[in-house]
């Protein structure tokens, strides 16, 4: 096994990992920031009682979220040192902002949001609320704005052997920073509702649906819809931005492979290979893909066939995450649909068989965004910036094949147990729900409920 | 002054804020299973440090993210090299940060205690590895003509190293006992002042025993200091004598700014012995990663002078909030850890 692939097993891993967790928080806290909100402005204890129990689950999730993220701040320097020096005059400063503006905030107000809650007014408990909501989403934006440098880079130019930062406010806003911002903050959304539905349906199934689980389902079920439409919204803007911007990648997601005007649009086919298309049941839409990327039905779209093959992204891998995505999107959609449906028509805590969707429907997101991410980083390929500088000349060249395949296996028992204490932590307070063990105490809830 | 040398104090400023700031959380995680016996005792010290550890560790993320921005060739080289060490670092901060946050959640001695055990454990590691990486930077690593790492894990456990590992060990019990004395009471407070003076002693000693271990070790480190040499190890013994005597007196938050500020000294006389080198290369000085061969460009250096600048203060102004609402001895309350 080489240094290069055991570098990007050892990165993909760590990393898809990682971000089972910032989703989740990004979802959970902007929630948990509009329950605050309705605690703050109305003084009702339900939206307390049910805040409390969503912060329980947020700490747990947070924690295990900044434990591998601690990872990832190290691992460009110990994986990818000629990445790390070919980058660094850009790549290092959105990281160091991240730490300035995002980590401090949302870890400071956390602080003081979980253990501090005696010693702290309504409005500073709302305002703390409202800085780990922000952190959090900032942390998404400048992790972004790296990431994002490395698909569209922008703002540089290349010398000596390094990218030297011309125009940041272009580095910042390179052409995929925004729309892939609001696709994952509204796949964290979806993430977040979901999770928070779900748990909702599991205490009514139980029948244990309280106002504190009302309060929540009913919040959720309006966040995964609102989150559901703004995937799509945002999912269309990213992927017309991937097909002028990143044109062997788009090429790879879509399946085409010979140049051609009016593209098609396959909905289903056997997954294509290296060589080519393959023979087999499909079932495609004439024009579609170029109407969708271009507004046009006899828009031309270049083939992977017009790019030299060593630039080709693994297709297969590329192809099926992307449609996946967008089929796991879709069931999503319609399971956020069908609760909207049922709210208005006043029949959500009662539709058990909607209520055990719901529970079923917790891993989507977590899949479509694990899925989203591949085809991003894996339709990359074969560059780490994007035409600029290749994986395979990225990698730390004094770090032995041995030495990564020791962390591997360190990482990959950590984070075995981490995820199995995880689950065992989050299902033990689900099931301690937002009514059981919180006592009224007079102290407390005369200040809070002011 | 120009912009490098800026950033050169900068990202010592930032070592020095990790330093202070979770040196105290990683003492008394090292300290916690020798001075509390007991659940209740225990509890005290994990909320002594339970609302701040994890925006002090940010100062290591940003300390990082800010040498990966300002030196890149300096993290590229330096973080590579030290491969498994770091390693074990990120591992052993991973299980400190689950150990803190799951330890609490089951009402079980048997859960409470394992967890206990990795909380200590994790805190005694990095507290080593950062010292022996520090020391292994000041002897000087071993680079080829391109500046990459060129020796062995081995090596880096060269006396030096590790001499330089025990006093980062002493000097985070120090301050996690400076700390824990302000939070604590009764009689955990009374083991904690006994074992911080112990540490207090170890760390002195040890400062002085690595000064003149560097006269052999790391000669260049004495050659053209930026300010005079004897200037960073008079504040440092003289924070620390201070921090010692107020312990005498009682005065124990003034004995934690002393102790604070011997920490800080530290870093300094780590910073003046290495100025203009960020890692000075062992044998061929002209290979040295130095202020000027290892920065960024000069617009990205001034971008970042920017966020820093106005970042922060204002990070410094909401940290000094939510410590002052946690001002006082540990009160345990339904929420505490």
């Amino acid at each position: 096994m080489d240094a290069v692939w055991l570098a990007r097993l050892q990165f993909s891993l760590t990393v898809m990992f990682h971000f089972l967790f910032p989703p989740i928080s990004i979802g959970l806290g902007f929630l948990v920031f509009l329950l605050e909100t309705a605690r703050w402005r109305t003084g009702r204890d339900v939206y307390r009682r049910a805040s409390d129990f969503w912060l329980k689950l947020f700490a747990i999730n947070f924690a295990v979220g900044v434990a591998t993220g601690i990872v990832m701040e190290f691992e460009f320097g110990t994986n990818w040192a000629g990445y790390s020096r070919f980058v660094g005059d850009i790549f290092g400063a959105p990281l160091a902002a991240e730490g300035v503006f995002a980590f401090f905030l949302e870890s400071g107000f956390l602080g003081l949001l979980l253990l501090g809650r005696k010693r702290i007014s309504s409005f500073v408990r709302w305002f703390a609320a409202a800085m780990v909501s922000l952190g959090t989403v900032l942390s998404a934006f400048w992790i972004l704005v790296a990431n994002s440098w490395m698909q569209t880079p922008d703002g540089y130019r290349v010398e000596g052997g390094r990218a030297l930062l011309t125009d940041f406010g272009a580095a910042v806003f390179n052409p995929s920073t925004l729309p892939r911002f609001a696709h994952t903050l509204s796949a964290s959304l979806c993430m977040g509702a979901f999770l928070m539905a779900g748990i909702c349906s599991w205490l009514y199934l139980k029948g244990r649906g309280s106002d504190a689980a009302r309060v929540s389902l009913r919040l959720a079920v309006v966040a995964a819809f609102a989150g559901c439409a703004f995937v799509f919204v945002s999912g269309d803007r990213h992927a017309r931005q991937v097909a002028h911007t990143q044109q062997a990648k788009f090429a790879a997601m879509e399946g085409l492979y010979s140049t051609q005007k009016g593209a098609p649009l396959i909905l289903f086919s056997l997954p294509p290979t290296q060589q080519g298309p393959r023979e087999g049941p499909e079932i495609v839409i004439t024009n579609l893909t170029s109407a969708l990327a271009f507004g046009n039905f006899q828009a031309p779209i270049r083939g992977l066939q017009d790019f030299p093959a060593d630039q080709w992204p693994p297709v297969a891998v590329t192809f099926l995450s992307f449609h996946n995505m967008v089929i796991v999107g879709n069931l999503m959609a319609l399971v956020a649909l069908a609760g909207l449906v049922l709210l208005l028509a006043r029949k959500l805590e009662t539709a058990r068989w909607w209520q055990r969707v719901a529970i079923a429907a917790v891993p989507l997101p977590m899949i479509a965004i694990q899925l989203g991410w591949t085809t991003a980083e894996v339709g990359r390929q074969p560059w780490i910036v994007y035409g600029l500088l290749r994986t395979k000349d990225a990698v730390s060249k004094v770090v032995a094949a041995p030495a990564i395949l020791f962390s591997i296996i360190l990482f990959s028992a950590i984070y075995l147990c981490l995820g199995g204490l995880w689950l065992f932590l989050l299902g033990r307070e689900i099931a301690h729900g937002p009514d059981i063990g919180t006592r009224p105490d007079a102290a407390g809830e005369d200040r809070h409920v002011a | 002054m120009s912009l490098e040398v800026a950033w050169f104090l900068l990202v010592g400023v930032l070592i020095a804020g990790y330093a202070i700031l979770d040196g105290f959380d990683l003492g008394a995680g090292m300290l916690h299973l020798f001075v509390a016996r007991g659940d209740g005792e225990r509890r005290q010290i994990v909320n002594a440090i339970g609302p701040v550890w994890d925006g002090n560790e940010v100062w290591l993320l940003t300390g990082g993210g800010a040498l990966f921005a300002a030196f890149p060739r300096v993290y590229a080289t330096v973080f590579s090299g030290l491969y498994l060490a770091l390693m074990l670092v990120v591992t052993a901060l991973i299980l400190r940060a689950v150990s803190l946050e799951f330890r609490g959640r089951l009402d079980s001695p048997g859960w409470r205690r394992g967890w206990d055990v990795v909380f200590a454990v994790s805190s005694f590691l990095p507290s080593l590895l950062f010292g022996v990486a520090v020391g292994n930077i000041v002897r000087g690593l071993p680079l080829d003509a391109e500046g990459e790492f060129a020796g062995t894990f081995v090596g880096l456990l060269n006396p030096f190293a590790l001499v330089t590992g025990l006093f980062s060990v002493a000097m985070f019990l120090t301050q996690g006992a400076a700390w824990l004395q302000l939070k604590t009471g009764g009689v955990v407070r009374e083991r904690v002042l006994s074992a911080g003076r112990a540490a207090w002693t170890a760390w002195v000693v040890l400062y002085v025993a690595l000064t003149a271990f560097s006269r052999v070790a790391a000669p260049r480190s004495w050659e053209a200091p930026p300010v005079p040499a004897w200037l960073a190890p008079l504040l440092f013994l003289g924070a620390a004598a201070a921090t010692r005597a107020m312990w005498g007196r009682g005065a124990r938050s003034t004995a934690f700014l002393f102790s604070s500020a011997a920490v800080a000294m530290a870093v300094a006389t780590l910073g003046a012995a290495i100025f203009p080198n960020l890692v000075p290369a062992l044998g061929d000085p002209a290979r040295s990663l130095t202020v000027g061969n290892a920065s960024s460009s000069p617009l990205t250096l001034r971008v970042m002078l920017i966020v820093a600048l106005a970042g922060m203060p204002i990070v410094l102004g909401y940290t000094a909030f939510i410590y002052s609402r946690f001002a006082g001895p540990v009160a345990l309350d339904e929420h505490s850890y």
